[in-house]
């Protein structure tokens, strides 16, 4: 199924872009999309162990099911303030 | 008031904002620019932020804090985009009753917002190069040793 994220910070210059579409079953967890990113974009291989996701605006957790969605976002550890 | 923005933050502004007859307590926190790092000289600072993220946690931290303390207003302003140094990146204003509820409500804020809000900076050093910060993420993009 397409599934559709955005990528921030590291992550996104690392891919050289901003969102990513990738064919994922509708089981795919967090687990597996990370998989898949590190196969999509091997530069992001060093960063892939520490990228969060997250489903809408929530943290995903590695069981989360993402396949087929539409509001992912993966982005590395945050460093506001 | 949970607000991002690309503006310098009216902290004044932002204060005023959360006073009350109800408060005894009115506690700033400004995030500025710092010039020295580890030995290491920062010219400037970007942010980089999923907006609709970030305030949808930010809301979540001042109901977090409501729930923990008496908390009568509470103001957060965090800004993105490109900052030179003494810049205020992020000001948190917190009014309770007292003073050791705004301290620690003010406290909790700010640290929270530090390790869930999805904002990010990156370092312009004064050699010339950039650097994304991403804690727990070495230089070379990969997790230390543990």
């Amino acid at each position: 199924m397409k599934t559709k994220l955005k990528l921030f910070a590291k992550a996104r210059d690392l891919v050289g872009a901003a969102e990513l579409e990738l064919d994922l079953p509708e089981s795919a967890t967090v687990a597996d999309l990370r998989i898949a990113l590190g196969e999509h974009s091997p530069a992001l291989q060093p960063l892939l162990a520490s990228l969060l996701v997250a489903v809408g605006t929530d943290y995903a957790s590695p069981t989360t099911r993402i396949g087929g969605r539409q509001d992912l976002a993966v982005f590395p550890p945050v460093s506001g303030g | 008031m949970i607000q991002l923005t690309h503006d310098t933050i009216d902290y004044t502004a932002l204060t005023e904002s959360i006073r009350s007859n109800q408060a005894g307590a009115v506690v700033l926190f400004l995030g500025t620019v710092r010039e020295m790092t580890a030995g290491r000289q920062t010219v400037a600072l970007d942010y980089d932020g999923f907006p609709e993220m970030a305030e949808a946690k930010l809301r979540e931290l001042e109901a977090e804090a409501r729930s923990r303390w008496p908390v009568i207003e509470a103001g957060i302003v965090h800004r993105l985009g490109h900052l030179e140094l003494g810049d205020i990146s992020v000001a948190v204003a917190v009014s309770c009753p007292h003073r050791h509820q705004a301290f620690d409500a003010g406290r909790y804020l700010i640290d929270r917002l530090k390790e869930v809000v999805p904002i990010w900076k990156k370092e312009n050093w004064s050699d010339g190069s950039t650097e994304w910060v991403h804690p727990g993420v070495d230089n070379n993009g990969t997790q230390p040793q543990i």
